[in-house]
């Protein structure tokens, strides 16, 4: 038995990692939850595909307004400083290399950073991207939030994706509940194990010939 | 003089013919012509394809139109949604045919229409399967793929207010596909709240140029709006959550 820790503390560890005036993206799901964590004495501008920079926390009921949502289409805020823009602006500033870091969800993480995130190629499944390609190969830095293991017990730390790609070579770090691994020319780099978690250990979990930092 | 100003949505959209292709504006339901579509619907042309971000939601709108049949093609960038039963529907059964887009590859489209660019080299996409068949270039050590600019008959699209010029100015992310989708299409059709007198929208804060839209209709206030200011007292569609609400103001909970 290994230790894990919780989304809300792996969120607390991604926020720790952003600097502030970073312009940071997160994705639809889990990676949201990286927002409660981001200091309140720093200022982290977070970008919204869908024509927001300046996202500020969800609104009380009182104040849901079906015009101001974001990527997930929730009801979201927008903070002073705050700007709007149309979609091929927005998407300008994910595909031209604007935004300092994304934070995205996976299926799969290869070791030479390949992404698949979008689709599990199910047969029957309706397919839907969205914005996922335009942010996977985008943002300056781009941190994959991840279960390390499927429900099933297998790694999504593979050496190449099963899954059908949103994004080759592009993903920088992964964090995962047992560790984070950062993507190099030479394969995962352990770059912090939690608790009992080693080098060995996860090199086991993933059958991966992992390295140290 | 010119003028813009259509009588109402059934008129803005009386002309459209069997197998246009439109654009369609919004982002979930944030933005959606909805009163624009209600009239395409009654109107009842069909043999359409539509290009919008989503594939409708709910049962209302852009899901409407879909399940009247009207349909025959839908380009977008994600249409699978926890309230997109409609399309999930016609799909499986395949009764509508699906183009799927990366959604920034699917705006750079639009937009490159409306700017009269013949294609374009996007990375987005490269090595994956919606670049399958694709013409691939290096630059700058960076690969690419060729990308085709999306161009449409109509477009209809969703401001806050106009002028009898055409000028547009949106409401925070409601603006969404609009500015582009306008520009995009042969005959753009923008619905808004309110049309203002010309020279009463700041020219330094007009998002669409006039010479981008060919027709403009008045709808009426939004039911979280009053005078332009939010008020709320709805919930995300727009259907008034208190008992102090719901006083017949809102079109889009009466249908």
């Amino acid at each position: 038995m290994t230790t894990t820790i919780t989304r809300d503390e792996l969120a607390k560890r991604i926020a720790a990692d952003i600097p502030e005036g970073s312009y940071v993206n997160l994705g639809i799901g889990a990676p949201t939850l990286v927002a409660n964590y981001l200091p309140e004495d720093q200022e982290i501008i977070l970008h919204t595909e869908n024509g927001l920079l300046g996202m500020g926390p969800a609104p009380d009921a009182a104040h849901v307004d079906p015009d101001l949502i974001n990527a997930g289409k929730q009801a979201v805020t927008a903070l002073p400083g705050a700007a709007y823009f149309h979609h091929a602006d927005s998407f300008a500033m994910m595909r031209g290399g604007h935004l300092d870091v994304c934070v995205l969800g996976a299926f799969q993480v290869s070791q030479t950073g390949d992404l698949a995130n979008w689709s599990t190629g199910a047969p029957g499944a309706i397919p839907a991207v969205g914005g996922a390609m335009d942010l996977a190969i985008g943002a300056k830095s781009v941190y994959v939030m991840t279960d390390l293991l499927t429900k099933k017990g297998e790694s999504k730390l593979v050496a190449e994706c099963t899954y059908p790609l949103t994004g080759v070579g592009c993903v920088t770090r992964v964090y995962t509940d047992h560790a984070v691994f950062d993507v190099t020319d030479g394969g995962f780099v352990v770059r912090e194990a939690f608790g009992d978690n080693t080098v060995e250990s996860l090199s086991e979990l993933t059958g991966l010939a992992l390295k140290g930092a | 003089m010119i003028d813009k100003t259509v009588a109402d949505a059934a008129t803005a959209v009386a002309d459209i013919p069997d197998g246009s292709t439109i654009m369609i504006g919004g982002f979930g339901r944030a933005g959606q012509p909805v009163e624009l579509i209600d009239a395409l619907i009654a109107h009842g042309a069909s043999d359409l394809t539509i290009v919008n971000n989503n594939a409708g939601n709910g049962d209302t709108g852009l899901a409407a139109l879909l399940a009247a049949g009207r349909v025959r093609k839908i380009i977008c960038s994600f249409p699978r949604q926890h309230d997109s039963w409609v399309f999930d529907g016609l799909y499986r059964d395949g009764k509508i045919e699906l183009e799927l887009v990366p959604q920034g590859n699917l705006a750079e489209r639009i937009r490159a229409a409306g700017a009269g660019i013949g294609a374009f080299f996007s990375p987005t996409g490269v090595g994956t399967q919606l670049a399958e068949g694709k013409e691939a270039r290096e630059i700058d050590g960076r690969q690419y793929v060729l990308e085709y600019p999306i161009k449409a008959d109509y477009a209809l699209v969703s401001g806050l207010r106009a002028d009898r010029w055409g000028n547009v100015v949106y409401r925070e992310t409601a603006r969404n596909f609009g500015p582009i989708m306008a520009s995009a299409a042969t005959t753009s059709i923008v619905q808004v709240d309110e049309i203002v007198p010309l020279g009463s929208l700041d020219p330094e804060a007009v998002v669409t140029p006039g010479i981008f839209v060919q027709r403009i209709v008045e709808v009426g206030e939004r039911a979280w709006l009053r005078n332009g200011e939010f008020v709320g007292g709805v919930d995300l569609e727009g259907r008034p959550t208190g008992p102090s609400m719901g006083s017949g103001t809102d079109r889009e909970v009466d249908q």
